[in-house]
């Protein structure tokens, strides 16, 4: 099984922010909006060294999020940063009115997704994020794994024609992915090669289901790791592939089962080629304080819960 | 014929329009309509500086965003009769494979529409987003708006009203039309909007007042004196006093048809208070 090496652990927003940072210095067009979380989405370097091109927005993401469509007429390309939760719940109607049914190209960019931001709870902790997004129509939705990758999808979302929701989180994590790797948004990239599973996983769950593959093989299970970065539109060829050959499939993702990539994954596969499913994901809940490794393994979502799903799902073949 | 007389002329046609559309359908918004029938006219026949052969980006143009997105008769039967698309389109509205969608779509492609409204509160947040391109652009043309009364009560806009004063946003006029109707009822016994003039003065904007908010001369004096307070720091604010149902009897001073058709009689009683100038669709 190919391994993959951990070249020091990084938060994905970071990988934003340097991204963002870069579109700076080589696209005019783009602007970034920011709702009172400047350090958080680490989009100090942007402000720092584009100021007429950054527009703090204060606490008010509705406003946000209108003067990003507003500011696409005339060609300007909008990055709006706050927490996922206010990127999405908070503003869903400003984001399906103004953005998504209006058709502009403003890139939603969302930090702290998921039960990673740990210690601030539940009030913060979106794990319905990906739902609501990808129900929009015409609206991309990724999740990015690791700094590496959530660079390269910075900067490839800024080459795109249209709204994107751009997904990533808080923690220093594992950065594993190529340094200025191709970012091809709607293409997924299979990590290993197996026979006995596939698993599809998506942000920071990619890691961990890495580790769970190398845990496996020691027991004779070869999987196929498959990240799937872009929730919508998903890459229907590389899981059919995939699943053609294994059987079976585990999908992982910080997010609920309900609406997350899993039941994207249920769909392609009930349409196609019916194959039994196990799902990592929170199980209709909300979250909740705490250390975030601690969240994880609490709520099932790391390399341990996704061993036993594969350990099911190979029995359910 | 006097330019006055061309104007008064090509509103009482507007009216028509307002009413055929909504007859046609049994469905719509009349009321807010018929009252800035007078708004829009100024300001796509006097005001704003515009290309009919539409590109979305509109640079080195003026710009108009509608936020009270159900008053969509007016908008589109003036969008028309100004060359943006054929007037005779106006009597697909509000039906299938329309482009004249019920509340205004950039989604069905039609010209002189820059963004979607209908969800109310949202639309003095993307005037403001394009009135910051602009000046990004070195682009010196201006940004309007308009917006109901009743709608203040979205909590939107006072975000968007901070931020426009807070950041001299002065290339954006926003127009409220303080007709004091609202589905329910008057504004005063839904939710009173108290004194507007001292709540956007106090939020930072410069705002001025036309009281004869459907007569065409005071309003287009109105809007060239709102251009004159452009570009001096503050966002400009028009307190724009209309009658709703304005220049159809049984319609005016009520929210009763705020979003009801006329019947065939009615509708007739209605059009014969204004004859025919520029031509039926």
């Amino acid at each position: 099984m190919k391994k993959y090496t951990d070249t020091g652990k990084k938060d994905t927003r970071s990988g934003f922010g340097a991204g963002l940072e870069e579109l700076g210095k080589t696209n005019e067009n783009v602007v970034a909006l920011c709702a009172d979380l400047t350090g958080s989405l680490k989009m100090d370097a942007f402000k720092e060294n584009h100021p007429e091109r950054f527009f703090q927005v204060g606490i008010a993401e509705a406003n946000m999020m209108g003067m990003a469509a507003g500011m696409t007429i005339g060609g300007k390309i909008p990055f709006t940063g706050t927490f996922a939760n206010f990127s999405t719940g908070r503003v869903y109607d400003q984001i399906r009115q103004s953005i998504a049914y209006s058709n502009k190209n403003v890139k939603i960019c969302a930090s702290h997704a998921g039960l990673t931001l740990g210690e601030d709870g539940a009030t913060h902790q979106i794990l319905e994020d990906l739902g609501l997004m990808k129900m929009l129509p015409g609206m991309t939705v990724i999740n990015t794994c690791d700094y590496n990758q959530t660079k390269a999808a910075t900067l490839a979302v800024a080459e795109h024609e249209g709204p994107v929701y751009l997904r990533f989180g808080r923690p220093k994590v594992a950065n594993f992915t190529e340094e200025n790797q191709k970012f091809e948004i709607g293409k997924a990239v299979q990590l290993t090669e197996g026979q006995d599973v596939t698993i599809i996983a998506t942000g920071h769950l990619v890691w961990e289901a890495l580790q769970a593959a190398e845990a496996l093989e020691k027991d004779n299970i070869s999987a196929e790791v498959i990240n799937i970065h872009t929730i919508k539109p998903l890459d229907k060829e590389a899981i059919l592939k995939s699943v053609e050959k294994t059987g079976c499939v585990v999908t992982a993702e910080e997010h609920n089962y309900l609406g997350g990539l899993g039941e994207s994954v249920a769909r392609v596969l009930a349409e196609n080629m019916p194959s039994p499913q196990e799902f990592v994901a929170t199980q209709d809940t909300f979250g909740e304080s705490g250390n975030p490794l601690e969240l994880l393994d609490k709520y099932g979502l790391n390399a341990k819960a996704i061993q036993q799903k594969v350990e099911k799902v190979i029995k359910r073949k | 014929m006097s330019q006055t007389q061309q104007l008064e002329d090509f509103v009482t046609q507007v009216r028509r329009d307002i009413l055929r559309q909504v007859h046609a359908v049994n469905s719509g918004h009349p009321g807010g309509s018929l009252g800035c029938a007078e708004f829009f006219t100024a300001l796509y026949q006097k005001i704003m500086d515009y290309d009919t052969n539409f590109n979305m980006d509109g640079k080195n143009e003026d710009l108009f965003f509608l936020s009270n997105g159900h008053i969509s008769p007016v908008f589109y039967s003036v969008l028309a009769r100004s060359g943006f698309f054929p007037v005779k389109e106006l009597n697909t509205f509000r039906k299938i494979d329309s482009r004249l969608q019920g509340h205004p779509t950039t989604h069905e492609g039609l010209p002189g529409i820059r963004v979607a409204s209908g969800s109310l509160g949202q639309g003095m947040s993307v005037a403001i987003g394009a009135a910051q391109t602009k000046k990004l652009n070195k682009d010196s043309h201006l940004v309007y708006s308009l917006h109901g009364d009743g709608e203040l009560q979205e909590g939107q806009n006072w975000e968007a009203i901070m931020y426009a004063a807070a950041n001299k946003v002065d290339n954006l006029i926003s127009t409220v039309d303080l007709n004091g109707q609202q589905i329910d009822g008057s504004t005063d016994t839904v939710l009173p909007l108290g004194n507007l003039k001292d709540k956007f003065e106090a939020f930072g904007w410069d705002v001025l007042e036309i009281q004869k908010g459907n007569d065409i001369e005071a309003v287009i004096k109105g809007l060239e004196e709102a251009k004159t307070r452009t570009g001096k720091g503050k966002p400009v604010c028009i307190l724009l006093h209309t009658v709703m149902g304005n220049g159809v009897d049984f319609m005016m001073h009520t929210h009763a048809w705020h979003g009801k058709a006329p019947n065939d009689e009615q509708l007739e009683t209605g059009l014969s208070q204004n004859p025919e100038t520029l031509g039926d669709y």
